[in-house]
């Protein structure tokens, strides 16, 4: 953030507390002065939007925690209390099992607009590596709050990925054996799950906060990648960004309780509603939906340790990022080639999310039976993953860094306010 | 054991192996329930006849832990009258309450007892336990019906059409003994098919027998007892079970989305009006 404090205590008691601790004026600099670049689109109100999702899931998850009992005998029945007996308490559920899914919308939403106009490169690499930390225990908070309910889905979802560990040599044992309590999914296993789903909402609460501070050092990126140099390239971000904000989180509202009130179970599994019974595996286990891509790339791989590995390096890849990218140009406005690339990357990861919900061996176009590559008929589901992976990989590894170097980007406006002043309206 | 098994199936996955080679079972019949779409509600002489359904034939074999007396005179239930806000005072909740014979203790002697049921009370479960179900049941513990409608995918459609789906056998498939045919229960027939690989027939093999059959019910409001009316009640009162809120989320989803919606104008009437004088 550039430029001086002007913040001005309105009244004696402001200012004595502004001597003593500013918390005025942080919130004055931060939420009101501080400047926004004025041509921000909508693809920018996701942060606010996210926001709003945490603490949605807070509230609610604090709620429900007063009314729900973590014990293997019990959990699958309190959630049911929850969704007859306590007052609202269907509302409350159905919040916050659709909520955690509008999380990861807005999620996706924000990191791929990250993406599109470059907002990880210098000078906002710990910008982007805190907003993967976040992502990450959004990731543990979701799996683990999907054991909870103790339901078929929540038991075989939490053995299979929870063996995945296992398959590490030398720690593996160890980190199953310490995750379990124990030697298998069992009581000690929900217990403790229970209690990190209440403790991370908070640590990712803490890391939004330094996403934040991170962010109001280096200012906002904007559509044309181009950092502010005068006034003219900024507002203040109220009213103006808090205005746009609101619009968006209205709207993004109307969807969420499209949801919560006419397709609660639309997102969720139909196992989940049979109590969790250790000895009849479900015939087809299956991730939530925010989690299909990564079990296409798990599954792609016919070793499991591979497997593993590749499904939590498709994670890592995300944070190198900043360092993959070559290019001088932010924003893919300017990046037709990346733009194209961009947008085969967007389809690959829906393919690999289509990939993660079917059976590995079953076929993409039905009736077509092909030739049988090394393990499969190449007209299978494992093999559309496979090249879907491939892309995903290459996708970071080579044609960010190759692209940065080879591509012959479009020319960039001198500032902001250049091709917004001049007219020049683009998305 | 289970760690050993459940990392085999793991391992399966990895390695896609071998093809569960399913044959599909029919897609459920749509069936045009009262409570469908965004206004929609529970027909109450619908879940009467389901819950006669469930009670004369249902509930030989499988229990409803979830749900008490009290909730069939909830608001949305099957026997809600108005005049009784609170169930446990509704008559005929009452009634129905004390025709069944719930296990309790004697708070004299600690001695188990029998008494009739109150409001309160839980649907009895038809075994004591699982093995008392088991033994009675082919070694198939017949499922808690609590949920069952939101726990099968295809919801009350597949229970209605699973309870029509005793179909006879096509020539060339023997159905094991214990068993029967079902074209509507998802399954893999293959291993009794004698027939064209290509062609296995829909559907599979289901512990139980053909519950239903024409006139088994008989209705008190006169509706015909068809097999597909006792079908499609009984299937009603189960979506009505698992899901009996549903008709007060449907009411307040209503005035939620009026309320965001002209919020929305609203915010964005707000939003021209602070841009105005500014391009962007």
């Amino acid at each position: 953030m550039s430029g001086h404090s002007t913040y001005q205590p309105s009244n004696g008691f402001a200012r004595w507390l502004d001597a003593r601790l500013p918390v005025g004026r942080l919130v004055w600099d931060s939420f009101v002065d501080y400047p926004t670049p004025r041509n921000l689109n909508y693809w920018w109100t996701f942060g606010g939007i996210l926001s709003l999702c945490l603490g949605v899931q807070i509230v609610t998850g604090i709620v429900l925690a007063m009314h729900y009992t973590p014990s293997a005998a019990a959990a699958f029945t309190s959630v049911e209390h929850i969704m007859r007996d306590v007052n609202y308490g269907w509302l409350l559920r159905y919040m916050h099992s659709n909520g955690g899914s509008m999380f990861f919308i807005a999620v996706y939403i924000h990191m791929l607009r990250g993406v599109y106009y470059g907002s990880y490169k210098a000078p906002r690499e710990v910008l982007w590596i805190l907003g993967c930390v976040i992502y990450g225990l959004m990731m543990a908070t979701a799996f683990m709050g999907y054991v909870l309910p103790w339901g078929q889905m929540s038991f075989h979802g939490a053995v299979v990925i929870t063996n995945l560990l296992g398959a590490f040599p030398v720690v593996g044992e160890a980190i199953t054996t310490l995750l379990w309590g124990g030697f298998a999914v069992d009581e000690p296993t929900l217990k403790r799950f229970f209690s990190l789903h209440y403790l991370l909402p908070f640590m990712i609460a803490g890391v939004v906060i330094l996403h934040v501070w991170a962010l109001h050092v280096v200012g906002q990126n904007n559509p044309t990648g181009i950092e502010p140099r005068s006034k003219a390239d900024t507002l203040p971000f109220t009213p103006y960004a808090t205005v746009k904000d609101g619009f968006a989180m209205s709207l993004f509202l109307i969807l969420f309780a499209v949801f919560i009130f006419y397709m609660p179970n639309a997102l969720g599994h139909p196992d989940n509603y049979v109590r969790a019974d250790p000895l009849v595996t479900p015939q087809h286990i299956v991730p939530e939906w925010y989690f299909l891509p990564f079990y296409a790339i798990l599954r792609a791989v016919p070793d499991k340790l591979m497997g593993v590995l590749a499904m939590f390096g498709s994670i890592a890849v995300i944070f190198a990022l900043p360092w993959l990218d070559t290019s001088k140009v932010k924003s893919m406005r300017y990046r037709p080639q990346a733009k194209l690339y961009f947008f085969i990357f967007l389809v690959v990861c829906v393919i690999l999310g289509f990939c993660g919900a079917k059976l590995p061996d079953d076929q993409v176009i039905p009736g077509l039976t092909t030739i049988k590559v090394f393990d499969s008929d190449l007209n299978s589901f494992v093999w559309l993953s496979r090249f879907s992976t491939l892309y995903y990989f290459a996708y970071f590894l080579l044609v960010m860094p190759l692209l940065g170097l080879f591509e012959k980007p479009l020319p960039t406006p001198e500032t902001i306010s250049s091709p917004v002043l001049g007219g020049d309206k683009k998305d | 054991m289970l760690r050993k098994v459940t990392l085999l199936a793991a391992a399966l996955f990895l390695v896609g192996g071998p093809a569960l080679a399913s044959s599909k079972a029919h897609a459920p019949r749509e069936v045009a329930f009262s409570f469908e779409g965004p206004f929609g509600h529970f027909d109450a002489a619908q879940l009467q006849r389901g819950y006669k359904v469930y009670r004369e034939v249902c509930s030989a074999c499988h229990s409803m832990d979830l749900l008490a007396f009290r909730n069939l005179g909830d608001k949305g239930g099957p026997f809600f009258d108005p005049k009784y806000p609170n169930a446990n005072d509704n008559p005929v909740v009452k009634a129905l309450a004390a025709e069944a014979q719930i296990n309790d203790i004697d708070g004299e002697t600690g001695d188990a007892m029998k008494r009739p049921g109150i409001p309160a009370d839980r649907f009895p479960a038809p075994f004591a336990n699982a093995a008392a179900a088991k033994a009675g049941n082919n070694g198939i513990v017949p499922p808690d019906l609590s949920l069952i409608a939101k726990a099968r995918a295809g919801g009350p459609e597949y229970v209605a059409s699973l309870l029509q789906g005793y179909v006879a056998a096509p020539a060339g498939l023997t159905v094991p003994a214990g068993l029967n045919y079902n074209a509507w229960f998802p399954g893999d027939v293959s291993a009794g098919w004698t027939g064209d690989h290509g062609h296995v027939p829909p559907g599979g093999f289901i512990a139980m027998a053909q519950p239903l059959t024409a006139g088994q019910v008989s209705f008190d409001d006169g509706t015909k007892s068809t097999l597909r009316q006792q079908a499609e009640d009984v299937a009603a009162f189960l979506m009505w079970a698992a899901e009996p809120k549903m008709e007060e989320r449907k009411q307040m989803g209503f005035s939620v989305l009026i309320f965001l919606i002209l919020f929305s104008g609203l915010t964005y009437a707000s939003y021209r009006r602070v841009w105005r004088n500014e391009s962007h």
